[in-house]
């Protein structure tokens, strides 16, 4: 069975002892892949307020993770999402994965972060220097990455979008 | 009764993060339920009067205009995810 690890959480993570959680035991890892996504200064950002919908997130980030684990073999998936008010710089997500080889563990990290923006409910408000503040709004280019997993069997994760 | 949940920039329009509900006995999937709630007007009208800038989970999962719910339903309204 793959291991997983899931977290939602406003404190900081350190990827060096989520790494070697994820791999403790596991001998026939030959790859470990990972992300980690950061608040970017972009046009007078000052901040993110990170919101999420309890519940619903942890097991939209489980079932994620089970399915990048079952298509691309691993052997352990983490991932850990940050919530709250995080400043430029501050680290927001981390996807570790674990695999035989690196291809698949480098696909499956891309798998995962495509699959997160997409259907995990987190939203993001930006707060600026100047004091305003506005909600994210989602990018088409994110909807294309995610097309990028349908292939002949369909998608690998039948999550519907809702509307 | 059911609870309907909202977050992100529903609820701050809508100036509440839940509400509980008695679901007339017409109302029986989600369709019926957006409807309900635009005919209230206000912020409801604008925001339920655009059902494509919203979406909807029913007990967790994301559902559709035509998922049916019931008195013991959890559903939530929400904008397009953001997270990652």
């Amino acid at each position: 069975m793959p291991r997983i690890h899931i977290r939602v959480q406003t404190e900081i993570f350190d990827p060096t002892h989520e790494s070697a959680s994820l791999l403790a035991g596991h001998s026939d890892v030959g790859a470990m892949a990972s992300f980690i996504g950061m608040v970017r200064e972009d046009g007078g950002l000052r901040s993110l307020e990170l919101e999420h919908y309890p519940g619903m997130t942890e097991s939209m980030m489980t079932r994620i993770a089970e399915s990048a684990a079952t298509r691309f073999g691993l052997s352990g998936c983490t991932i850990i999402h940050r919530v709250g008010r995080l400043g430029v710089g501050a680290p927001i997500v981390l996807v570790i994965c674990t695999a035989a080889h690196r291809g698949t563990a480098f696909q499956a990290v891309e798998f995962v972060m495509d699959w997160l923006k997409s259907r995990a409910p987190f939203w993001k408000k930006e707060e600026f220097s100047d004091g305003r503040t506005q909600w994210v709004q989602p990018r088409e280019h994110d909807a294309q990455c995610l097309r990028r997993w349908d292939d002949a069997d369909g998608n690998s994760l039948d999550i519907p979008a809702g509307r | 009764m059911p609870d309907i949940l909202y977050f992100a920039w529903l609820r701050d329009r809508l100036g509440h993060d839940r509400e509980a509900i008695s679901l007339p006995s017409g109302v029986t999937r989600v369709s019926d339920l957006v409807q309900m709630l635009h005919d209230r007007g206000g912020e409801y009208g604008e925001i339920f009067g655009q059902p494509e800038l919203v979406r909807v989970a029913v007990n967790q999962s994301f559902a559709a205009l035509d998922t049916c719910i019931g008195p013991d339903d959890e559903i939530a309204f929400f904008p397009p995810v953001t997270g990652g």
